[in-house]
């Protein structure tokens, strides 16, 4: 069971282009319909967990179906299987990259992917806006910190993104949590 | 020493990255340009590097810096580190924190956190945006209009896929598709 965990995330790690929400599709190809180690509406639960706590996305499912189905040593054979293709392939790449990079053509190609990646930045960016709940407080919030993002950028200033998220948080939780004056006055 | 830093510096970032892939480019960005470990191009060709690669960008990311600050050891201690947040609190909240995702708190938390990770993501490409088109400073701005086409092409492309074909080309796709337009257009325009 360990070592079929290990390489069934292994072979995810190994075959998923683009992050976190492509695995998705490719998880439950392995996990639910393959394996069998989840039902639907247990992946469904995992992937609202995966979004609710920090970290990537592939991490989060690999330590969460390896703890259900074989514990903390699964959970850890899981979640070794995920990173060891990147690990591998990118610690190959850096060893390269440098020489690589000094290649005409490449560096030709680079200025393009530079576009490319700004495109795709952007795109995921402008994707995730639209879920963002039109009401004042949220689009607000949106406004407040690209407003000063873009104003630090421009001055050429620093502003740690931590404190920014933190922020974000606590007035979650002040707006959405703590018991408001309205409803007590109801 | 370098070590601990790259020990510390990604778990860092994996403790505080709410929502995927994208939402830890700023983090990342902050941290090695701070640090001096890459330029802000080496960052994004690195980038264009992760979306070609398989494995999450984060994985890539802390291996990458990992190795060229500490070697094989770097990349294995920074990859550790990026992982471990995610990887604790997971066990925790599978164990011990059982319906966790349902707690108000965590759910009020999350909902105001989301907006700006939106704003954090959006404002680091049209930052990138901006330098690739020739944005230097306040008082200086040399276009490059290699750049501006190939923007205006890959947006383009995309679009006229999604509206005629009906493809959605993926991000492996676009960063081919920009990278070949890159050699094309920097031969055609004679740099």
């Amino acid at each position: 069971m360990l070592i079929s965990l290990f390489l069934t995330f292994f072979k995810l790690g190994l075959f998923t282009f683009g992050g976190g929400y492509a695995m998705i599709a490719n998880i439950r190809e392995l996990v639910v319909e393959k394996n069998k180690w989840l039902d639907e509406e247990e992946l469904l639960k995992v992937i609202t967990i995966a979004e609710s706590t920090p970290g990537p996305i592939a991490i989060n499912m690999a330590t969460y179906v390896g703890y259900k189905k074989k514990g903390v040593l699964g959970s850890f054979f899981a979640t070794l299987g995920v990173v060891l293709p990147s690990l591998i392939i990118i610690y190959v790449i850096s060893l390269f990259l440098d020489s690589f990079m000094a290649n005409k053509y490449v560096a030709y190609a680079f200025s393009g992917i530079k576009c490319g990646v700004s495109f795709l930045i952007i795109k995921a960016g402008l994707t995730m806006l639209k879920k963002v709940e039109k009401k004042p407080l949220p689009l607000i919030c949106f406004g407040a910190v690209f407003g000063l993002m873009i104003i630090f950028e421009l001055f050429a200033v620093s502003i740690s993104s931590v404190v920014l998220i933190l922020s974000g948080g606590i007035i979650g939780i002040i707006a959405y949590a703590l018991p408001l004056r309205k409803e007590e006055t109801k | 020493m370098i070590y601990v830093i790259l020990f510390f510096e990604f778990f860092k970032v994996g403790l505080f990255t709410f929502g995927g892939g994208y939402a830890m480019i700023p983090l990342i960005e902050e941290l090695v340009i701070g640090r001096s470990w890459l330029s802000q191009t080496q960052f994004y060709d690195f980038i264009g590097v992760c979306e070609s690669t398989p494995g999450p960008v984060a994985i890539n990311m802390a291996t990458y810096i990992g190795s060229t600050q500490g070697g094989l050891l770097g990349s294995i201690v920074a990859t550790a580190g990026v992982v471990l947040p995610s990887f604790l609190i997971i066990l925790l909240v599978a164990s011990v924190l059982k319906n966790f995702e349902e707690n108000k708190f965590v759910k009020a938390f999350l909902k105001g956190v989301k907006p700006v990770v939106v704003a954090l993501i959006v404002s680091t490409g049209v930052v990138l945006l901006a330098k690739a088109f020739g944005y230097v400073s306040l008082s200086e701005f040399n276009a490059d209009f290699i750049s501006i086409i190939i923007f205006a092409l890959i947006t383009g492309i995309y679009f006229a896929m999604q509206k005629f074909f009906k493809i959605k080309l993926s991000a492996v796709k676009i960063i081919l598709i920009s990278a070949a337009l890159g050699i094309c257009i920097s031969l055609i325009g004679g740099k």
